[in-house]
């Protein structure tokens, strides 16, 4: 169904406030503006959301948070989504009731991208674009540089030095040598391409299809005389 | 001043066809939120010891609230109602809290009459046309 096709590029932001009042308001103005949203009304609900879904389909684009929340205000939930390896890209927006200037620059300092007065219009949220499609761009150009330095290690599998070509009248503990060397060389790198897809999930995915296709080059390297 | 500003008139540009009883879940939220908190604060204020940070964060709730659904008379007298907690003035405080229900009980008064209305003229087979703002 095409709107279903729509609803899956669609950015989900995730809205936090502790009133409820505040808190349907802001569910329909951000649906309005075509958003797929989750409320949620403390900070800590807040993390425990992005924590949870941080692997899964249902990822955040963007927070915005009401500032003056009891126990974890607007700014310290910021400032724990800017401090967390996994979480600090996602854009964050600041919403308060008062026109506090110092206030305003210590959010903006400490990372947020936009600071709205309450009550929030629907004129506001047009300023979200901007930083959910830098996200979005962010997110492409990562994954095709992945994409190229899977190429590039590929390429450099191939063209690395083969294992010492030995003579066919070999005996066989120098062949078993050989065998040995090509394993340690072929466990080197793979410990090589396990580090690097640590740092990425979506590289993981990839690593399973590349030790197929060396196994079977080492081989056919060895077999030829 | 109006009992209501043109903050009201953006709930209602907020309601369509797809959500056509968005004003009236909200107002009946702030409602009930509002009552709870006029009746928080007064049950802090009749104790022997004022605890004026407590009734102080109910007035800022009830502030919120109201400048979200645009009660601007009920806002503005809680605006004033929280010098008064900072300066921990009871008599002050006291007194606001009858402005406070003054100005909530017209503010509701007035929306339940237009909600009424709103009813009577869908019953007769009329329809209510969309706000525009000016």
């Amino acid at each position: 169904m095409a709107a279903a096709a729509v609803a899956e590029s669609q950015f989900h932001v995730l809205a936090v406030d502790d009133s409820i009042i505040d808190r349907k308001l802001i569910e329909r103005l951000l649906k309005t503006s075509s958003y797929q949203v989750t409320t949620v009304d403390s900070g800590s609900k807040a993390l425990e959301f992005l924590g949870l879904h941080d692997d899964d389909g249902q990822s955040i684009n963007l927070v915005i948070t009401d500032y003056c929340m009891p126990g974890m205000t607007g700014y310290d939930l910021l400032k724990k989504i800017k401090e967390s390896s996994s979480l600090r890209d996602i854009p964050v927006v600041i919403m308060s009731s008062e026109n506090v200037p110092s206030r305003i620059s210590r959010c903006l300092e400490e990372g947020a991208e936009e600071f709205f007065l309450k009550p929030v219009r629907l004129s506001d949220l047009n300023k979200l674009k901007p930083h959910l499609m830098k996200t979005k761009i962010k997110d492409q150009i990562k994954q095709q540089s992945q994409r190229q330095q899977e190429e590039e290690s590929d390429e450099s599998d191939f063209q690395s030095p083969s294992p010492p070509q030995q003579q066919p009248q070999e005996s066989q503990q120098s062949q078993q040598q050989q065998q040995q060397q090509q394993q340690q060389q072929q466990q080197q790198q793979q410990q090589q391409q396990q580090q690097q897809s640590n740092n990425n999930k979506r590289k993981a995915l990839e690593e399973g299809l590349s030790p197929e296709r060396t196994r079977p080059r080492y081989n056919g390297i060895a077999t030829v005389v | 001043m109006g009992i209501l500003d043109n903050q009201f008139g953006h709930l209602q540009q907020l309601q369509d066809e797809s959500n056509p009883d968005f004003v009236a879940e909200v107002v009946n939220l702030y409602f009930k939120d509002s009552e709870r908190l006029l009746n928080e604060i007064t049950v802090a204020l009749d104790q022997q010891n004022v605890d004026f940070t407590k009734v102080g964060g109910h007035v800022h709730q009830l502030k919120g609230s109201s400048s979200s659904i645009g009660a601007q008379r009920v806002n503005n007298v809680c605006t004033a109602f929280r010098s008064f907690c900072e300066e921990k003035n009871i008599e002050g405080c006291q007194q606001y809290l009858q402005h406070l229900k003054q100005e909530y009980y017209l503010v509701k008064n007035k929306l339940q009459t237009l909600f009424q209305l709103q009813q009577q003229l869908l019953s007769a087979g009329g329809s209510i046309p969309a706000y525009e703002m000016r």
